[in-house]
């Protein structure tokens, strides 16, 4: 595995930051009742595993998720602007306005979308897996599954599926150490969640600090390249939600307050790699700024782009249904 | 076209050997199917003939069994998948209806999910509260998917292969009642039945029997039984719970003012339901009578033959209804 270089650890910085001041506006204009509806799932604190993950990729490779889709959308190279205009139910949003902010998805991309039925996208990985497979390709998909998650059915029986079929999965657990409301103590007898791999004979890769985007990635790609040839792997990233489960989740974040302030202000992902490129590089400060300025502006177009988007119509009520 | 004496779970077989044999996409997976030759041996042979990558026996892991296909499908295989029974398809309710029946809405159509889910329905012998659903319906309540409950061996052919050739997701019903019935079947490779068409099985100028899958037996009998008293009934099959045919419905109720529904499943939220609901809000002027529901009684089924066959619907209790909503 080559060492990436400065572009790249750049380009993960930027894609990072576009994540952050994404959510961050999201988490504005959700006050501001420009974003309505009940859910908003932010993923503000997750950077460094989606984009970490993702960068393992190719473009023929394949990507799902759970409700918290926003960063990945973004870190699979989606367009912010049709993702802001998802958020505010628009025509030009990533499902014409019909789907929201959970539903987030890009054909293009291989990116099949976000779920919002805790463990349902976990089969669809699993299936679109065994299209590979079933047509001799070396595609891999990349599955994330939030800690939540792995104490239902579907946890259980996809990766029970994925691992007869020797299918080539590469789950990844997001372990912000919450679902929902309960605390990861209180919803599994073993609060290790990598070691499920072992009950189901797949290929356990262990925890990684999901707070830095290098180790992500480095597992991420020692995962994908055990997933391309042989079978799926498991892997849980360790890492922290920084909005509360979604926007309308505040109590969270004042029961633990402490908690947050801690991987706030010692295990930033944003800020461990900063750190790390100004160690390598330097006089890589100006490289920096000018990519936030950049990714500034890509928020706020996206935000004018959404603001300006017609609606969706009766006829867009009525269509899609069903294949005509 | 040749026709060949078949029953439903040979016709059904022919249906699934032909569209695999027609499209490598095709691929059949679920319990029992390969190795065990399918629980109702409706797979028999398929193993053999056509290897373990197209045959795929799973785990008893009905969410996954259902899930994983809606993903295949997704990516562009053609997954036929087996429930074994419809009583189990309950534990993969949520991918078969939030998933594979919202999955191109949700995302305004750029996905499609052509998949079909297989699923034996209804009463067996003795089978028991939780093996003896005929819960159709409770899927044809949700826009997004087609729902196909074939009456006839030909019937079960020709919407196999359309279920399995439509772009759209397919649940596929097979009356448990019916697999050993023999019927005339086209023996053509290209013998399809249109989606959501009814079918006129008899003609009629009294009283319209509105029915579908093992229903229609019990109501060609009693056609039979009826005629000999001078009543004709006409019998609309509806082959399709979803679409829903309800325009044969209305021209065969605008000759005959009078209907009765038959069914298999329960009375409360039914088939029977949306029929008396809509001849009611759209035949109004042409009705002489309320329409009569003969279905399964609002009780679990019980173990005891004596008291299960008096929960359920037959010939003599379709025979009644006609007679009470004709006044005779």
């Amino acid at each position: 595995m080559a060492t990436p270089n400065k572009e790249t650890l750049l380009d993960w910085y930027r894609q990072m930051y576009l994540i952050r001041q994404f959510e961050t506006k999201c988490d504005e204009l959700y006050r501001q009742k420009k974003i309505t509806g009940v859910y908003l799932h932010l993923y503000s604190g997750h950077e460094a595993v989606g984009v970490g993950a993702l960068a393992t990729l190719g473009p023929t490779d394949h990507v799902i998720t759970a409700y918290r889709d926003h960063g990945i959308a973004l870190a699979r190279g989606v367009d912010a602007k049709p993702i802001m205009a998802e958020m505010m139910g628009k025509k030009t949003g990533t499902s014409g306005g019909k789907g929201g902010s959970m539903h987030l998805a890009s054909r293009e991309h291989n990116f099949w979308g976000g779920y919002a039925i805790v463990g349902g996208h976990l089969p669809l990985a699993a299936g679109i897996a065994l299209e590979s497979r079933y047509n001799g390709k070396q595609d891999v998909v990349i599955s994330f599954i939030g800690d939540g998650a792995t104490n239902n059915g579907y946890f259980h029986e996809a990766l029970n599926m994925s691992a007869i079929w020797d299918l080539p999965v590469i789950w990844i657990i997001e372990n912000n150490l919450v679902g929902m409301g309960t605390r990861i103590e209180d919803s599994s007898g073993q609060v290790e969640l990598h070691k499920r791999a072992v009950g189901y004979g797949i290929k356990d890769l262990e925890r990684v600090d999901g707070q830095d985007v290098m180790a992500v990635y480095e597992r991420v790609a020692e995962g994908v390249a055990h997933a391309r040839t042989k079978g799926p792997v498991l892997i849980e990233a360790m890492t922290y939600r920084y909005k509360g489960h979604g926007v309308s989740d505040r109590s969270y974040d004042k029961r633990l307050e402490d908690e947050l302030r801690e991987w706030v202000q010692n295990r930033d992902p944003l800020k461990i790699h900063e750190r790390y490129l100004l160690d390598k590089y330097k006089n890589i400060t100006t490289e920096i700024k000018k990519i936030e300025r950049e990714m500034d502006a890509v928020v706020e177009e996206s935000v004018e782009f959404a603001l300006t988007s017609p609606d969706p119509t009766y006829a867009d009520l009525i269509n899609n249904v069903y294949v005509e | 076209m040749s026709v060949k004496m078949l029953p439903m779970r040979e016709a059904l077989r022919a249906a699934l050997r032909e569209e695999m044999l027609r499209d490598e996409r095709v691929f059949v997976m679920g319990e029992e199917v390969g190795v065990w030759q399918g629980t109702h041996r409706v797979t028999r042979g398929l193993l053999d003939e056509f290897g373990a990558k197209r045959v795929r026996d799973t785990p008893i892991s009905e969410m996954a069994i259902a899930g994983v296909a809606v993903g295949a499908a997704m990516a562009g295989l053609r997954p036929v998948a087996e429930m074994m029974t419809i009583n189990f398809a309950f534990l993969a309710i949520d991918a078969i209806i939030n998933h594979a029946a919202k999955i191109h809405y949700m995302f305004d159509g750029m996905f499609r999910v052509p998949l079909v889910i297989r699923a034996a329905s209804g009463w067996g012998d003795q089978a028991t509260a939780t093996h003896s659903h005929t819960a159709e319906p409770i899927f044809a309540h949700f826009p997004g998917l087609y729902v196909a409950c074939p009456a006839t061996p030909a019937d079960g052919k020709g919407m196999l292969k359309t279920a399995i050739r439509n772009d759209n997701p397919v649940l596929f019903t097979e009356s448990i009642g019916l697999y050993s019935k023999p019927g005339p079947v086209p023996d053509d490779e290209d013998f399809v039945l249109p989606v959501g068409k009814a079918d006129i099985k008899r003609e009629g100028r009294h009283c319209t029997i509105v029915t579908y899958a093992r229903g229609l037996e019990w109501s060609l009998h009693a056609a039979d039984e009826l005629a000999k008293e001078g009543i004709e009934c006409e019998v609309v099959d509806m082959r399709w719970l979803r679409p829903l045919d309800m325009a044969t419905v209305f021209e065969s109720f605008k000759k005959t003012n009078h209907c009765v529904v038959v069914e298999e499943s329960l009375p409360f939220y039914s088939f029977g339901s949306e029929i008396a609901a809509q001849i009611q809000e759209h035949m109004f002027d042409y009705m002489d009578a309320p329409v009569k529901r003969v279905t399964a009684m609002d009780v679990p089924l019980p173990y005891a033959r004596d008291i299960e066959l008096m929960a359920l619907p037959d010939t003599s209790k379709v025979v009644s209804a006609v007679k009470e909503v004709l006044h005779v």
